[in-house]
């Protein structure tokens, strides 16, 4: 009794992976890492040893063909192969059979001699200089440590009772997957981005997730409570009565207002007195699809393609992409898709070979794609084919000069060529775009404007320039501030020009997604929303409930303002008269 | 015993599903099967042998095949390389 009263009430910020929001006991997760003795072992124990390893063995290769059946059930043919080298390595007869010779020579238990000749070739792989030789560590490390638990008889954690919030320092794709077989409420995990392939994961399984929540794992105890908030990243662990109350309403209020939005789907996100905006969906898995039509969706404003590289460690085919590309071209015709080509780089996929002091500043997006012409031609032609239905539209990221685009153009100039030789239709007129996430690309908005046909703001990145202030920097990250006068008075410098140049301006960044932001992002002018799905009905309301006169009222008064509190404290007190049951922040 | 030198052809270099490839078709074969690179030899028998090589398109290795079938296994192996193993190689 005395120990309820004691645990207090901890909260936690972390990303946002997953959307929803649900309270529940915690199921610390905690990956078993054996501690490995060395023990002699006698002569006729020789043939005991082996027998052990034999049976552990086997024992590895059924539960991990059991989590390459579920993984292929749940998520596709595709994705599963990120399990396809452990299971190879379980079938190495090379490997076991220097084990087994080394059981009967050295007269050492299994344990130690398995963990031992696994070391010899993972010492060498993160020796290598090679990327994807040292990726590989972490598949045999995984491998060693499943052999290892069986060897020790240990049983894989797969079923926990009643319904729970997983709760880890790192989940892994396998062991989040298996979870999923149970009744799983959300997953907490300290590592991860929302790029993740556990992030990926729980969107593709529909289960609340927040991930990058620091130091819950040394906080947490079986069966607390906790509260996964997938909207906005929170976490609260050991919540209060009062707390507690709050986010059950909050739960139930989302629920409801679910239920409310339904009709909305089909209406135009058009304000009281006529003016439309294009409201669209960020989109990240193919999967998705189905769940922004039915969220009322005008089109993809971010398609983002590097979900295409998930688990892979070469660039996907021309024909591979294609076929992406026109399933999601003809899902959605007549409505349209903004295709972003690879943004890759900085914090997302495929960790380059080259060790860079300040990725966010160095080899990223369409500088990486401009200095591999080959990989970016097969995706151009790739677009360029699924195009015919003229529905798509392509996006380059991390533009900062004319040149850049000049010379993404020529590619694009090249590919349709290429397509032309072959007689292979496409859309001769396929609209480009820049995204605006460098402040020199804002800069110059007026004169990017005269070589696209769109210009569509990445938020996250163009705020972490503008303030010089690292997101993912906990020392710093509250100085992050999307409300940040400068941010305002930039955006509206980049609609403007965007707009004297006769081009839509978009936005797909996380402040799109902010309810707080729509009637000012509105009054400022924007022509496009791309917002995450969970939030498009919500986003979709308030447009149509506002006029866009008293729009750009509050857009001139924001502009006057001198700080984010005072910026989010009106816009706070907006909402709260207007829209007392959306919820924000 | 016989050997012979072969590039790595594909724009992806090594990597899982080459080494699998070859270690699937080594598998077919009675001979013994080594990949000798810069001086270090692993088994060509074993996916976690074939996993730590590190090789880069345009990378040299030396095959080694010795048993009662080594020819063969040795111009199966080769037509491997010489295919890219089947991916892009420009």
């Amino acid at each position: 009794m005395e120990q309820e009263l004691t645990k207090k009430e901890i909260r936690f910020k972390g990303i946002p992976a997953s959307p929803g929001i649900v309270i529940g006991p915690v199921y610390h997760f905690r990956k078993h890492e054996p501690l490995i003795f060395v023990r002699a072992i006698a002569d006729d124990e020789v043939e005991k040893e082996i027998e052990r390893l034999s049976t552990a063995r086997a024992r590895s290769q059924k539960e991990l063909q059991k989590v390459f059946e579920f993984a292929e059930q749940k998520l596709g043919e595709e994705q599963c192969k990120i399990f396809e080298a452990q299971k190879m390595i379980l079938e190495d007869n090379v490997l076991f059979d220097a084990v087994f010779s080394r059981i009967r020579t050295e007269k050492k238990n299994a344990e130690h001699l398995m963990k031992d000749e696994i070391e010899k070739y993972s010492r060498l792989m993160a020796a290598s200089t090679d990327e994807y030789a040292r990726e590989r560590v972490n598949d045999v490390q995984d491998v060693c440590n499943r052999v290892l638990r069986n060897l020790e008889e240990q049983k894989l954690i797969s079923k926990i009772d009643g319904s729970n919030v997983i709760v880890s320092h790192n989940l892994a794709a396998a062991d989040a997957l298996i979870f999923s077989r149970n009744d799983v409420l959300g997953y907490v995990t300290e590592l991860g981005g929302a790029t993740s392939h556990m992030a990926l994961l729980a969107r593709a399984l529909k289960i609340p997730a927040v991930v990058g929540v620091h130091q819950i794992d040394a906080m947490v105890q079986a069966e607390d409570i906790i509260i996964v908030d997938g909207f906005n990243g929170i976490v609260v662990l050991n919540p209060s009565k009062e707390t507690l109350k709050h986010f059950e309403k909050k739960r139930l209020e989302y629920e409801r207002f679910e239920e409310t939005l339904a009709p909305l789907r089909d209406q135009p996100a058009e304000t009281l007195d006529g003016h439309r905006v294009q409201l669209a969906a960020n989109v990240e898995l193919e999967q998705e699809l189905e769940f922004i039509k039915m969220q009322g969706a005008d089109g993809i404003g971010l398609y983002r393609t590097e979900s295409l590289l998930l688990g892979k460690e070469v660039f996907p085919s021309e024909q591979e992409q294609y076929e992406q590309y026109r399933r999601i071209a003809e899902s959605l015709y007549p409505k349209q898709a903004v295709i972003r080509t690879f943004d890759i780089g900085g914090d997302k996929f495929m960790a380059q070979s080259v060790r860079e002091n300040n990725p966010f500043l160095g080899w990223r997006g369409i500088r990486i794609m401009l200095d591999k012409p080959q990989i970016f031609l097969d995706q151009l032609r790739a677009i360029l084919r699924a195009s015919s239905l003229k529905n798509l539209l392509v996006m380059f990221p991390m533009i900062s000069s004319i040149k850049e685009v000049k010379l993404a153009k020529q590619l694009v100039d090249q590919a349709k060529d290429d397509l032309r030789a072959q007689k292979i239709p496409f859309d001769e007129h396929l609209r480009l775009g820049a995204m605006i996430e460098v402040p020199a690309a804002a800069i110059i908005a007026d004169h990017l404007a005269r070589e696209v046909s769109f210009l569509s703001i990445g938020t996250n990145d163009l705020i972490q320039y503008l303030l010089a202030v690292d997101r993912g920097n906990d020392i710093v990250s509250d100085l992050f501030q999307e409300f940040h006068p400068a941010v305002i008075r930039f955006l509206r410098r980049i609609i403007e020009r965007g707009s004297q140049g006769h081009v839509w301006v978009g936005m797909c960044g996380q402040m799109a997604s902010d309810p707080l932001a729509t009637i000012l992002l509105v009054g400022l002018g924007l022509d496009e929303f791309s917002v995450a799905p969970a939030v498009l009905p919500e986003i979709k309301k308030i447009i149509r409930s506002i006029h866009f006169t008293e729009a750009k009222h509050v857009a001139e008064s924001v502009l006057e303002m001198k700080s984010e509190d005072e910026i989010k404290g009106f816009l706070k007190r907006l909402m709260k008269n207007k829209f007392p049951d959306i919820p924000i922040g | 015993m016989v050997q012979q030198e072969v590039i790595i052809l594909n724009r992806a270099g090594m990597h899982t599903r080459p080494a699998a490839a070859i270690v699937k078709l080594a598998a077919k074969f009675k001979s013994e099967f080594y990949i000798e690179k810069e001086n270090m030899e692993i088994n060509g028998k074993s996916i976690i042998g074939v996993m730590t090589l590190a090789a880069e398109q345009g990378a040299k290795l030396l095959l080694k095949f010795d048993g009662p079938d080594e020819t063969e296994s040795c111009r199966a192996m080769v037509e491997l390389f010489q295919s890219g193993f089947g991916e892009p190689v420009e």
